[in-house]
């Protein structure tokens, strides 16, 4: 008897418990679907200003001249800097990855240096050395030093990767250097390319402080303008519907450009080390081409910089005033950076774990709409908080929200190659031992992943850190970030006062450097 | 004439010599296979044939001309040399016709690249795919007909057979050799793998450590190795201390015949499992003691003392003593290894 009900099985769990209608995963996909809706806001925003405007209104203030002037600025910028910069960025590349150049590294490190530079600084610099540079050249010339690394760095990427057999094979089959470099090396960067002039588009359609030091108009510097002038008026509100068409044509473009062709590596490919050409006479050429590079992006900025620190003396260091706006630039970077984080896990966990339509949907939400630019997010949260949540206007919350918004693209993807590293099994594993779901995911996945997750953080927090647009627009009273500070004191033209701070600015960014170059290198190796 | 002659080559990474004084003498309408250990140097020898690597020191003349040598060296897509890599390396962003179309004087000429993709027998109709659409195996039919569209005088093969699963193998191998044969083209296969290397070539060269230890027909390497190390890379080999007199010497197996003239004295023989049979016992012959058998299907491994040593030998299940003892029989000559130095 005794033994008969020790062997007696252990009574299975009730039926309720064991036939689960929802998915496992139904909790992560509602709060992804939550975060995937609001990261629609600002859309969603445009969409209800167009409509609700009326179409006679939107007809009145988006068939002007003024638009018209805007949009042609737009154009020529978007025309003349892509070509510039993709050309110089993949000479520049190639020059560094695959010539037998003296101090290849140390060029490589060179020309991504420039991340740590913000663009408005680098327009701050380059007023004060060269006030003569202003207007369309002047934003050009700035906007190619500046955004230069964002395509310099996946094509470098991709150039250190690239399966050197292909070069071997089509040497082998009578193809001269140059041939090899237009039929086989060049498409395979066209991927990257894509995605780094995409991001200098964007920036270009987004970007405010480069554009107003430089005299130059565009959207961003019209939207800000109207808005400083009447708030919340449909005028700026219908500014940002149109940028925002312009960011879904550059998307259009980028995807035609990019093409649906897979550029796969087949196989694992040869484990040599890339060819390294000889330039011979061209050396000194290729020496000048990258020493004219760096002093452009980094020596003169620098160099003004130390010019007014020195002139500027021990009276520019108002030491209360530099120290709160780093205490606040420090706290609003990092308490923004681990809830944008926080925000894209979800997002990350179920991008790695499998695909839907459903999914593929939301994870494009959750990447389309930080793409936007930064000042049609404030545009949109200022509107909202006005009309239906007063009390929210002009708080650390919304400026928090808005930081989340800009930069969940940059959270997710940061987060998705490193959920990558750990395999489900390990996950299933821990349930078959008897944890529930998100403790088993908790204990795995994101243990495994903590270093990626914490340098998303980083990734994230430097990002804000010199956040200059949407920080003007939806700062509390009184706040004072590095990046703000920095602006007031350059409007007022106070340039020595303005140096700590950029000088700050520039510090703060220097991590952002080293890590932007591991995730690139990473990114394409995953 | 030869249509390939290496002569003294040497190349130096740093402290490494991957290749130490190598010549090779190709001729024309052979197939050479080039087997040696990973980190012989036989990668090295390829490249600097096809012109991805500068001797340091040696020449190599191809064709009649110098192209590589202390006077400078012919870059690789003026050789007019053939090559076939390990995976292939089909340019991934070209389709199949494309890919094939590549070196070819009138681009994409859609008759011709039918031709040459019926010639590696692959269906026309894959012209349009891409590359990643295709098997591991169709990807190297197609790195093979698009290094024929050149019509190269030589192809060079690197391992191109070791990412395919065994059946494919020996199957492209098959092909490989009737397309080359069929268009007398030269080839040069490098591998590791000494089987393939043996049912590929007329011609075998065996590396060690960047030297060309022996060269000659795989018949010759395999029954006539130069080397101890040579002798049990082409297979199994039963190396035995004997002594030799009057042409023949004394193994613990028996009296065998070596076969070339060797002088009297110590020796060191080797002989190849199958030149070893088992037969049942009869008295005042060379006796077997069987230790164990274990049945492995259509082959038995058969443990044997003799003379004082114990052996392992593959026997064919179906006449293999199982227990008590044999007769053993040896067939054939023993090889004298030469003697080291």
């Amino acid at each position: 008897m005794l033994s008969a009900e020790i062997a007696a099985p252990r009574p299975l769990p009730a039926p309720a418990a064991r036939l689960r209608r929802l998915p496992q995963n139904a909790p992560v996909l509602a709060a992804a679907t939550i975060i995937a809706l609001l990261s629609l806001i600002p859309l969603g925003f445009i969409l209800v200003v167009a409509i609700s405007a009326g179409w006679d209104q939107v007809v009145k203030l988006v068939i002007r001249p003024r638009v018209g002037e805007l949009l042609l600025n737009t154009v020529w910028l978007e025309a003349i800097t892509l070509p510039i910069t993709i050309v110089l960025a993949v000479a520049l590349a190639w020059l560094t990855e695959r010539t037998a150049l003296p101090g290849a590294r140390w060029w490589a490190a060179l020309m991504v240096a420039p991340l740590a530079i913000p663009a408005f600084v680098q327009s701050y610099a380059w007023n004060s050395v060269l006030p003569q540079l202003h207007g369309l050249w002047g934003a050009v010339v700035i906007a190619v030093i500046s955004y230069l690394p964002f395509v310099y760095l996946p094509v470098a990427a991709q150039l250190k990767r690239l399966d050197p057999a292909l070069e071997d094979g089509a040497a082998s089959l009578g193809k001269g250097p140059a041939e090899i470099f237009w039929r086989v090396v060049l498409p395979q960067l066209r991927l990257p390319i894509c995605a780094g002039a995409l991001l200098v588009g964007l920036h270009l359609l987004g970007e405010y402080g480069l554009f107003v030091l430089m005299r130059f108009d565009t959207f961003a510097t019209a939207i800000v303008d109207q808005f400083q002038s009447v708030y919340n008026g449909p005028a700026a509100n219908l500014l940002g519907g149109v940028l925002v068409l312009c960011c879904v044509v550059l998307f259009g473009i980028e995807a035609v450009a990019r093409g649906d062709r897979r550029y796969a590596r087949l196989g694992t490919g040869a484990a040599r080390m890339p060819v390294q050409h000889e330039l011979g006479a061209w050396m000194i050429a290729a020496l000048a081409l990258l020493a004219i590079t760096a002093t452009l992006s980094l020596g003169v900025t620098l160099a003004t910089l130390l010019r007014w620190l020195w002139i500027g003396g021990a009276s520019i260091w108002a030491l209360r005033d530099i120290g709160a706006a780093l205490a606040q630039t420090v706290g609003l970077s990092i308490g923004g950076a681990i809830i944008t984080t926080v925000l894209a896990m979800p997002m990350a966990w179920l991008s790695v774990r499998g695909s839907s339509r459903f999914q593929r949907g939301l994870e494009a939400a959750h990447l389309y709409a930080g793409a936007l630019p930064g000042i049609i997010i404030a545009l949109a949260l200022v509107s909202i908080t006005v009309r239906v949540m007063l009390p929210l206007y002009q708080t650390a919350a919304t400026l928090v929200f808005a930081y989340a918004l800009m930069f969940l693209p940059r959270a997710l993807t940061g987060l998705r190659s490193s959920m990558a590293q750990a395999p489900v099994e390990l996950e299933r594993a821990a349930m078959s031992l008897g944890r529930p779901p998100l403790v088993a995911v908790w204990r795995t996945t994101m243990r495994l992943a903590a270093p990626g997750i914490a340098a998303s953080v980083a990734l994230v927090a430097l990002g804000i850190s010199n956040e200059l647009t949407g920080t003007l627009l939806l700062a509390p009273n009184g706040t004072r970030t590095l990046a703000t500070k920095f602006w007031a004191l350059t409007s007022e033209l106070d340039y020595a006062a303005a140096s700590p701070y950029a000088l700050l600015l520039i510090l703060l960014s220097l991590p952002l450097v080293v890590l932007l170059r591991r995730q690139a290198d990473r990114a394409l190796s995953a | 004439m030869s249509l390939l002659l290496l002569s003294s080559v040497t190349k130096r990474y740093g402290a490494v010599t991957a290749l130490d004084r190598a010549s090779l003498n190709i001729e024309p309408g052979t197939l050479t296979a080039i087997v040696g250990a990973s980190g012989s140097g036989k990668t090295t020898l390829l490249r600097m044939i096809a012109g991805f690597e500068a001797p340091d020191t040696g020449n190599i003349v191809f064709d009649g001309g110098d192209i590589a040598g202390p006077s400078g060296m012919v870059p690789a897509h003026r050789r007019g040399i053939g090559l076939v890599a390990q995976e292939g390396a089909l340019f991934p962003h070209l389709s199949v016709g494309g890919n094939i179309g590549f070196g070819m004087e009138r681009r994409s000429d859609p008759g011709a690249v039918d031709a040459l993709l019926r010639a590696v027998e692959l269906d026309p109709a894959i012209r349009k795919r891409m590359p990643h659409e295709l098997s591991g195996g169709q990807q190297q039919r197609v790195a093979l007909a698009r290094a024929m569209a050149r019509h190269p005088k030589l192809m060079l093969l690197d391992e191109p057979f070791s990412a395919l699963d065994a059946g494919l193998r020996s199957n492209m191998r098959e092909m490989v050799k009737r397309r080359l044969t069929e268009e007398g083209v030269t080839g040069i296969l490098v591998t590791h793998d000494q089987q393939e290397a043996l049912s590929f070539a007329d011609q075998l060269a065996v590396l060690e450590e960047g030297r060309v230890v022996q060269a000659g027909s795989p018949r010759e390497l395999y029954l006539q190795p130069r080397t101890e190390m040579l002798a049990k890379f082409l297979g199994d080999a039963l190396l035995i201390d004997g002594r030799v007199q009057g042409g023949e010497t004394d193994t613990p197996l028996g009296r065998i015949r070596v076969g070339r003239a060797t002088s009297d004295g110590p020796a060191r023989v080797m002989l190849r499992p199958e030149q070893v049979r088992l037969v049942p016992w009869s008295e005042g012959t060379p006796t077997a003691e069987i230790v164990s058998a274990s049945f492995e299907g259509p082959i038995t491994m058969v443990r044997f003392r003799a003379g004082g040593a114990t052996f392992t030998l593959k026997v064919p299940s179906a006449d293999a003593p199982v227990q008590g003892r044999a007769s053993i029989v040896l067939i054939g000559t023993g090889h004298v290894i030469p003697a080291a130095g």
